[in-house]
């Protein structure tokens, strides 16, 4: 194996042109009461950052867990003249992100891209685009388990009441216990944030590396959970704060490397091995960024090396 | 005269379909007064205490407290069924405590002990890490337990260690008032002993005013200051607890006290 295998994307920074969308099907997949259901949920989950919207999920044509609430917002709030992205764990290349945009291109006939900042809407898991967003794009988030609270508080209806009182000691405990036995707030992904100033919320399994992008983000960014049947959405500038104690500040994941193909140094950062003696290199997680620093000129520390061409 | 009770119960009562579970009790509560509710099984002491701490909704009758004064409301005796929920939660956690009977109802056995005692001051919004383990050893040297075990789970305490450290875990807000519901009837009698001795001088100097349900005369004659004898949810008699354990009037109080074994 070498990293030829590493990115896998296509045509890099292209926009793949627009089909015919397939005319067995409604426009997205769904019939127009759902789109307008979800819709209407999303309006209140807008209205109210980082609140839960419970919402009537359906059954799609994939798995729970394969990103059921976020193809959901996606079918809800995309319209012809989209461009739509679609990453998992950063890259456009892997299963899950490459089945998705063919769902859509085939369900709606829209136009599809890799380069984040061609993109009106990018569905993602697991990451946010190293490119900064910019107004008018959508972040659509797939969200296994969208309760903050889940593993503290089991009962549904009294985590719902704590959420509405906004008493939230029960994370600060957690967030206790890990430097009590840690000595650090052990919390890599999916790291709790308040929204607003209010809403403590799950941000989806994302690296703790990108939390502090979504604050004051200008992007819309929707929140979907289908197995679960809640929506939540934070709004273009809102102020997002990763919780922790004062004298434990929040602290973003930081590498002893830089990325092994494009060179950069402030990006998230996947191991890879690349052989059988155990060899690895340290790549950036979001592929269309790293393509394009490489399309730019940037080179790291594996290039040119025998066997390791990218 | 200023009225400086504590807290006015008038006419409590809750019933279960057509049966009263308890019913009009009254009585008056002043600070760092303990009182002592006494009574068989099924009298409704249980039931009493989880209505007057807001935990069951009552059927009928008030209970007024004098809550502290801040921004938005003046101190003095106010009808606790009139606070938004919110501030009924807040005053539980705060102002008052609750000790159970089984301290696993009353901790979270799956975090640390400084957790548990410091849950409610990050739930006030404390965030100093510091600071709030600061305080939870201090509470914990204060109930006599090993300061070096604070991250230890309570599960690995014995039964007496549990229930002093659920007393930390309430005590750690500065209650005014703590209703126990038999703290000490799940302990070996040496043990009894010590936590009672723990109790009555914590009760002493903190100024605590304090309702204990017991079926344990002993503990009643120990802790409380006053006492109100329960029979089929209502009270038969009420007074000082000398008085009434030396001078039993009603006939039931009289069984009541001739029936505790003496070794």
């Amino acid at each position: 194996m070498n990293t030829e295998t590493v990115h896998t994307t296509g045509a890099p920074l292209a926009v793949a042109p627009a089909q015919s969308a397939d005319s067995d099907y409604n426009f997205a997949f769904l019939d127009e009461q759902t789109k307008r259901h979800i819709r209407r949920a999303l309006l209140k989950a807008v209205a109210v950052p980082g609140y839960q919207v419970p919402f009537g999920s359906r059954e799609m044509p994939l798995p729970y867990g394969w990103g059921t609430g976020g193809i959901q917002v996606t079918a809800a709030v995309i319209g012809c003249s989209d461009v739509l992205k679609v990453i998992d764990q950063g890259a456009d290349g892997t299963v899950n992100a490459v089945n998705i945009r063919r769902f859509f291109a085939r369900m709606t006939g829209v136009q599809t891209t890799t380069a984040t900042e061609k993109a009106t809407l990018v569905q993602t898991r697991h990451r946010i685009p190293e490119t900064p967003l910019r107004e008018g794009q959508i972040l659509v988030y797939q969200v296994p388990q969208p309760e903050p609270l889940f593993r503290l508080e089991p009962r549904r209806a009294q985590t719902v009441k704590l959420h509405a009182l906004a008493e939230y000691g029960l994370m600060s405990v957690r967030l206790y216990e890990d430097i009590a036995h840690l000595g650090a707030i052990a919390r890599t992904y999916d790291y709790p944030v308040r929204v607003n100033g209010r809403y403590v919320m799950s941000p989806s399994p994302i690296p703790k590396f990108d939390n502090p992008k979504m604050h004051l983000n200008p992007a819309l960014q929707l929140f979907g959970a289908g197995r679960e049947k809640r929506l939540y959405a934070v709004p273009p500038y809102t102020s997002v704060e990763s919780l922790a104690f004062e004298d434990h500040p929040f602290e973003v994941q930081r590498w002893d490397h830089a990325c092994a193909l494009c060179g950069a140094g402030d990006s998230f950062l996947d191991e890879v091995i690349v052989d059988n003696a155990g060899r690895r290199l340290y790549v950036c997680s979001d592929s269309d960024h790293c393509q394009s620093r490489q399309q730019a000129g940037h080179t790291g520390s594996a290039v040119g090396e025998p066997g390791s061409q990218p | 005269m200023t009225d400086d009770r504590l807290l006015s119960v008038q006419g409590v009562g809750k019933h279960y379909g057509a049966r009263w579970a308890c019913r009009d009790v009254s009585f008056d509560l002043w600070p760092g007064e303990v009182l002592a509710i006494v009574g068989e099984s099924g009298s409704g002491k249980s039931t009493l205490l989880n209505l007057l701490s807001l935990r069951t909704p009552m059927d009928e009758g008030a209970v007024h407290y004098a809550l502290r004064a801040d921004g938005n409301t003046p101190g003095g005796l106010h009808n606790l069924a009139t606070l938004s929920e919110a501030r009924q939660r807040l005053l539980a956690r705060t102002d008052w405590g609750f000790v159970e009977q089984n301290p696993r109802d009353g901790l979270r056995m799956a975090v640390s002990a400084g957790a548990n005692v410091a849950e409610r001051l990050m739930v006030l919004g404390q965030e100093h890490y510091g600071r709030l383990r600061c305080q939870a050893l201090d509470w914990m040297q204060r109930v006599e337990l090993d300061g070096h075990r604070i991250d230890e789970r309570p599960t690995q305490f014995s039964g007496g260690m549990q229930q002093r450290l659920q007393i930390a875990r309430n005590l750690v807000t500065r209650p005014r008032l703590v209703f126990m519901d038999e703290p000490t009837s799940g302990l070996d009698v040496s043990v009894q002993a010590r936590l009672l001795d723990l109790l009555r001088s914590l009760t002493e100097n903190l100024g605590l005013a304090c309702i204990v349900v017991t079926h344990d005369l002993a503990v009643a004659r120990l802790l409380a200051q006053r006492m109100l004898v329960m029979k089929d949810g209502s009270v038969v008699e009420a007074g000082l607890t000398d008085r009434v354990l030396d001078d039993p009037q009603h006939p039931y109080t009289q069984l009541l006290v001739s029936s505790v074994l003496t070794p």
